[in-house]
């Protein structure tokens, strides 16, 4: 008979009892916002109590940087459209505030020629680092350590080498990203065209076999755990200490599926070490393009990275012998 | 189980409506050609239900060419007032490309297109100039540009079909006029534009690229970067990637058809179509800057774009979708006397004219070695 009480997607025991206020706040600080109130659907994917929310300083200013940034990067391209509201919602995933010319280099722009995106990136950058304190702040303020600032951190370290640190080092604001859903994809195509296939990247296979890896280890924890919650898998901390059934049972699937297996604690170091090293390679991937290496695939050909195949007999009809027509 | 059941169905649901309502799908099978070494995804991706018939219904279009008639008898120079190309055609074959060019750019409007009716030979309709320097360009092609057009050669209907002006064409972009303070684009990219393939970038690359051909390398030529070689930058690199965006619509193609996608910029990995499309490039420079731009000083007002310009071609004038034009139908082997060279229209071209008489088999009039066609 198949057992189907694990497999439910959704939590299974919500509880209902009066509100968590949390513990009172030192003197100076912003009052916690909202009355909390309880949701049975949200319930059903986290925890049923919504409310209330701390903002701080630190999260104030944060939103305000943010909502700078986004009025800048929203309005310009409304005004690229004429201010049209249709063609605003209808061009929408193509529209963007463009970084400045290459001809700027480091210089300040008139705004309607890149200052508009040098303001909308300081604001941007504001907005993330206050985030960023608040995150470093909540968790000291709750007596945790600062695993998930430091983890942010390193998702902050990719965005500032692709938007402020590189473009330094090249000496041109126009290596930059746009803000926009559309061109920053094609930047990022036309960014590994340009520097010769980002795939022969050491730093960009590293970023990847990370990502991926986080992927795996993810579905491999999540699985593990949802598949002993059963005997109580859940209540990870305890039985980290104390292995229950639960822990026992995981932990003997993957010993007798691969020869070795994590435990309680461990796997959750393995999961943020791959998930922060993702940005940290990519980042040292992106910096190293263009300052350091030209063209990635000459760069793989020249240390035997890249495997050689035949040629199609194909050249250059630049460098060929001047043909009829021909240039 | 049911929920699961249902949440399977509902990612179902949204697939479905995506690919229901957002343009370009196309159901598969789809059939995939091998182009080069294996395991590069050196590959050409045909759909049996769409390309074959998209090339049908172009075919389909094409008018009937009437038969080659025969060089002899005066010149029609002699006979017409003010013949300056074409001139040394027989009367009959001169009617003869009068008629199909008819046919191939106005069908509806006649001689009228061009002439005046009260006065043939009159100059005063500025189509009729137009033609005149077509005709010229036409000979160009099929004369010095065989590196692109090979022994297929073009017509007046590759790129007209039946219209007065051909479908695809395109303007030199105004400069950016932004709106005051805000909204400036990088001149004329992120909309959704089908010129470059519905991407972001660059709304025209030709302007740069097409009239100055030199800027297209962008990728690094280098290992290592060098401070003394001048570097293209991310928007150099934008447009010439939104150049070969509009080179893939234009022939209904991936960027395998020329290029091994793990360095573009490699030659002894390309295909040997990247050189027809580089002789291509070079083709559409030349007939731009030398044929089509100067014209724009006989153009009507309504003709010209926001620079003052006329419009220009490009990749997809002729090809229309089609990797060749009509699918290589040859129909440029029927008139020998587009097939001249283009300065003078009085030379004689002895070889082409041998063709045509080869076309002809059933004549033998003598003559032909020493009058040209064309």
């Amino acid at each position: 008979m198949l057992q189907v009480e694990n497999t439910n997607i959704f939590t299974r025991a919500q509880v209902h009892g009066p509100a968590d206020y949390g513990t009172p706040l030192p003197k100076g600080r912003f009052p916690r916002i909202g009355t909390p109130f309880k949701s049975y659907w949200l319930g059903k994917i986290g925890d049923a109590q919504v409310g209330p929310i701390y903002l701080g300083h630190y999260g104030f200013i944060s939103l305000v940087c943010g909502f700078i940034a986004i009025e800048i990067i929203g309005l310009n391209m409304w005004a690229s459209v004429g201010w049209d509201p249709v063609e605003f919602v209808r061009q929408l995933p193509w529209l963007a505030l463009e970084p400045p010319s290459p001809e700027y280099g480091l210089s300040l722009p008139p705004l309607n020629e890149g200052g508009w995106w040098l303001l909308a990136g300081f604001f941007l950058t504001a907005s993330i680092f206050f985030w960023w304190m608040r995150i470093y702040t909540r968790a000291r303020d709750l007596g945790l350590g600062s695993h998930v600032a430091w983890a942010f951190a390193a998702a902050i370290w990719l965005y500032l080498v692709l938007g402020f640190i590189r473009p330094i080092a090249m000496g041109s604001w126009s290596e930059a990203v746009p803000f926009g859903i559309f061109p920053h994809l094609d930047w990022t195509a036309a960014f590994s065209i340009r520097y010769g296939n980002l795939f022969y990247n050491p730093f960009h296979m590293l970023s990847i076999a990370f990502l991926y890896g986080s992927v795996l280890l993810f579905a491999m924890h999540g699985g593990t755990v949802m598949a002993t919650s059963r005997f109580g898998a859940e209540r990870e901390i305890e039985q980290a200490f104390d292995r229950g059934t639960a822990f026992e049972r995981g932990a003997l699937f993957w010993r007798w599926t691969m020869g070795f297996c994590a435990n309680a604690e461990s796997i959750h170091r393995w999961a943020w070490w791959f998930a922060v090293l993702t940005p940290l390679t990519g980042g040292i991937g992106i910096l190293l393009t263009g300052t350091v290496v030209e063209n990635w695939y000459l760069w793989g050909m020249q240390h035997g990275l890249v495997p050689p195949y035949p040629e199609t007999g194909v050249i250059d009809p630049a460098m060929a012998p001047a043909q009829g027509g021909g240039q | 189980m049911k929920i699961f059941a249902g949440f399977i169905g509902f990612i179902a649901l949204v697939l479905t409506g995506f690919m229901l309502l957002t343009a370009g799908w196309e159901r598969p099978p789809v059939v995939t050609e091998q182009s080069g070494y294996r395991g590069t995804g050196m590959l050409e991706v045909i759909n049996p239900r769409v390309d074959p018939v998209a090339l049908q219904a172009q075919l389909d279009q094409v008018p009937e060419s009437q038969p080659l008639g025969p060089d002899v008898g005066p010149r029609a120079r002699d006979v017409y007032q003010n013949v300056q190309v074409l001139g040394d055609l027989s009367v009959v074959r001169f009617n003869r490309v009068m008629q199909s060019m008819t046919n191939w750019l106005y069908p509806e409007e006649g001689c009228a297109g061009c002439h005046n009716l009260n006065n043939l030979a009159e100059d005063s309709v500025y189509t009729k100039l137009v033609s005149r320097r077509m005709v010229q360009m036409t000979r160009t092609i099929n004369s010095e540009w065989d590196s692109h057009v090979g022994a297929t050669g073009v017509t007046c209907y590759t790129c007209h079909r039946g219209n007065n002006v051909p479908q695809y064409t395109w303007f030199n972009a105004d400069e950016d006029p932004g709106s005051g303070m805000l909204g400036w684009t990088g001149n004329g990219q992120n909309r959704a534009n089908e010129q470059v393939g519905l991407t972001s970038m660059d709304a025209d690359p030709f302007t740069d690229l097409i009239e100055d051909t030199g800027k297209i390398r962008v990728g690094g030529k280098t290992v290592l970067p060098q401070s003394d070689v001048a570097s293209s930058s991310i928007q150099d690199t934008e447009k010439t990637y939104s150049l070969m965006m509009h080179m893939s619509t234009a022939l209904d193609v991936n960027c395998t058809y020329c290029h091994n996608s793990r360095n573009f910029g490699t030659w002894t990995s390309s295909t040997p179509q990247r050189v027809t499309a580089w002789h291509g490039i070079n083709m559409a420079q030349v007939l731009n800057t030398e044929y089509v731009a100067p014209l724009s000083s006989v153009l009507p007002e309504h003709r010209l774009g926001p620079t003052g310009e006329g419009q220009k071609i490009n990749c997809q004038t002729c090809h229309q979708g089609v990797a060749k034009p009509l699918g290589g139908l040859e129909m440029a082997k029927n008139y020998p006397s587009l097939q001249g060279e283009a300065g003078s229209a009085e030379a004689s071209i002895a070889e082409q004219d041998a063709e045509a008489l080869a076309i002809l088999e059933s004549l033998d009039n003598g003559q032909s070695s020493a009058a040209g066609d064309g």
